[in-house]
């Protein structure tokens, strides 16, 4: 049923596969209203050497007698030895996290699932279309492409956001930007200083001209907005092979064993997070599926 | 009582006292012995010492939402199916402690906190369950990744299977291809005649515990009458399911009004989930001591029925029956197969017999298929 699934690794050799090993948290940046970016290392050293991540994936981060919590690496994959993970206070376990500073210490164990085929899109152009805290599991793409920028031909983000102070990584946008990355954002609700979009990102695709032979498009961001991704990119003839989907499920143990994240044939901990389209499509909308 | 130990693939006949020697044996060589025996109104799996605590004379009349014992004309050792456990009780406990983790200088260690598996010999293993147990396999053994504890009990458990000359009113083994003979991996097989077992040899294993049992080759006569016992099991059973491509059948069907229609009897109490031998998932729960110093990390099992199951920050994915009801049985007979290469279902019909309201799966595929 799924023909594009990718076989996840696990370079952490795990004795169990739900250990978890303790990891110092090294910085805590603000980046929004209740959403920050945490740094954190793997106190042993071995662990730290060998530990590596692939865009999209994610770790199970750990806070003793309160529980763990799927958390989407959001930092640069080539640098594994400090790992960034963007999150937002939303359940018991990252409104704990909330309350942590920096040297103390999480469990983490990862990382999971499959990630952005960034192989497979050498020589694409790449349209990033996300909302929220979606940019989050993205961030890892743009700086994978910053690193091999030759490699990828057009980079679009369209990005949106409830209203401007809830934008994520503003202080890269520049960089990025001038690295040959076109950013088109909107928001939801402007401020006097928006100068900028107002409406939804899939509106964004209005904006572009994008070669359906080339392009792919990776998404991630709440299911009603990729919902209509998907509609604005079948519309400009991008088919369904190329559409990669970043898809939220309750992953619980990580692993496939726990049976939580099941969304039709596939455990999105193990045979997603990322999909492309053409596998999910017989499921995707389904109401309550 | 001969010399050697009979060869794998031999047939051989005891007297039906005779299995106590076998059980001996098995104790002998270090195994707990757990089997069928009676409990509070039911036939349960429960740790046994022999062939006492059999529910010898017994039998099991089943129907949906109905479970009675009577008592046989006979005296038969199995003369019932079965009840409400399932061996998955022991390869994979309902609560384990997954791991420990203790407070230390700001930090905190982790312990690996698998208890050592005991040996378990499971004595009156169905073909269904047998077929339950290699499904559970493929779901803890057959990944990437796999459940160590469920690796520890299962690699250690001895099966002595029984083929069922008996069906139940709610059994479809044969439907499913699961029974009413056990298919492979046991280590011994009884067949229950009149006043023998006919026993199979599965393993070097299961050859070596007859050793100390007085058996004979199998006659030809019994084992006829072996053979016409199971076919005539095959003709009796209490419901049937057309399995043909019950994947598309319900992937195509995701918005039948029938999901609407079992949603108003289904309480989405779980049961089913409970007494299914296949059923595997797990919930994480975390417990702390009252100082907060040590904490552990708990598996217990979960259902695909209860509310928070599906929950994801801003609500739960699964908030109606209908939906809990589709996800339960499309997994079970079709995305199953995509899983683990291999239905969900084996018949046992155990879901159908501890459901409240009598929901029979059979009834609900037959429906959506459009033949009632």
């Amino acid at each position: 049923m799924l023909n594009t699934m990718t076989t996840p690794t696990a370079p952490v050799p795990h004795p169990g596969p739900m250990l978890t090993f303790p990891a110092r948290i090294l910085e805590i940046k603000e980046e929004a209203y209740a959403i920050a970016t945490y740094q954190i290392a793997f106190e042993s050293e071995a662990v730290r050497k060998t530990y590596r991540f692939r865009p999209g994936q994610f770790n199970m981060l750990y806070l003793p007698g309160i529980g763990e919590v799927p958390i989407s690496m959001s930092s640069d994959p080539a640098e594994s030895e400090v790992i960034g993970h963007t999150i937002r206070y939303a359940g018991n376990v990252t409104r704990a996290i909330s309350r942590l500073q920096t040297g103390d210490v999480i469990g983490v164990r990862g990382p999971y699932g499959s990630y952005w085929p960034m192989e497979r899109l050498i020589g694409d152009d790449l349209c990033i279309v996300t909302g929220g805290i979606g940019l989050a599991p993205l961030r890892p793409v743009i700086y994978h492409v910053l690193r091999h920028r030759e490699q990828y031909g057009r980079v679009y983000l369209l990005y949106g956001a409830r209203t401007p102070k809830d934008m994520l990584y503003t202080d890269e946008y520049e960089a990025w930007k001038q690295q040959g990355i076109q950013i088109l954002l909107t928001v939801d609700r402007a401020d006097p200083s928006w100068r900028g979009n107002v409406g939804v990102v899939p509106m964004l695709f209005y904006q572009l001209r994008l070669d359906p032979k080339k392009t792919a498009v990776l998404t991630c961001g709440p299911e009603i907005m990729i919902h209509f991704v998907i509609y604005e990119a079948l519309a400009r003839r991008i088919s369904k092979e190329r559409i990669y989907v970043s898809m939220e499920r309750n992953m619980k143990c990580g692993v496939g064993l726990c049976g939580h994240c099941q969304f039709g044939p596939a455990f999105v901990c193990k045979e997603g997070p990322v999909f492309a389209y053409a596998a999910i499509e017989p499921f995707f909308g389904v109401e309550e599926f | 009582m001969p010399e050697l130990t009979p060869t794998i693939g031999a047939f051989v006949s005891i007297e039906k006292g005779r299995l106590q020697n076998v059980m001996d044996a098995l104790k002998a060589a270090g195994y707990t012995l757990v089997g069928p025996t009676l409990d509070e109104g039911a036939i349960v799996y429960d740790e046994i010492e022999g062939v006492a605590d059999l529910p010898r004379g017994w039998t099991d009349r089943q129907e949906p939402a109905s479970y009675r014992l009577q008592r046989r004309e006979d005296d038969a050792y199995f003369g019932y199916v079965v009840g409400p456990h399932s061996w998955k009780k022991f390869l994979l406990p309902p609560r384990r402690t997954l791991m420990r983790v203790v407070k230390k200088e700001g930090a905190f260690v982790v312990v690996d906190e698998e208890e050592p598996a005991p040996r378990y010999a499971f004595i009156g293993v169905r073909g269904c369950e047998m077929q339950a147990i290699h499904i559970q396999d493929r779901v803890f053994l057959g990944g990437p990744y796999q459940d160590p504890g469920y690796r520890a009990r299962r690699q250690q458990a001895f099966v002595l299977a029984v083929n069922c000359t008996e069906p139940g009113g709610t059994c479809f083994c044969a439907s499913m291809g699961t029974g009413p003979e056990v298919g492979l991996g046991y280590d011994l097989a009884l067949t229950e005649l009149d006043d023998i077992f006919i026993v199979e040899i599965g393993s070097e294993l299961g050859a070596t515990m007859m050793r100390e049992t007085d058996w004979r080759p199998a006659g030809a006569f019994e084992l006829q009458q072996a053979r016409d016992a199971l076919a005539e099991a095959r003709r009796n059973m209490g419901r049937q399911l057309d399995t043909t491509d019950l994947p598309n059948l319900l992937y195509k069907n995701l918005e039948h009004a029938r999901w609407d229609q079992v949603a108003d009897r289904c309480l989405s109490c779980g049961n089913c989930t409970m007494v299914c031998p296949t059923c595997f998932c797990q919930d994480v729960l975390d417990v702390s001591d009252l100082k907060g110093e040590t904490f552990e990390r708990v598996w217990v099992w979960d259902s695909c029925f209860s509310i928070d199951y599906s929950h994801v920050h801003g609500g739960n994915i699964r908030p109606h029956t209908r939906a809990r009801y589709r996800q339960w049985l499309t997994h079970k007979f079709a995305s199953w197969i995509d899983q683990f290469g291999v239905i969900g279902c084996v018949g046992c019909g155990r879901c159908i017999t501890w459901c409240p309201v009598g929901i029979d799966v059979t009834e609900e595929i037959d429906a959506i298929r459009g033949e009632v």
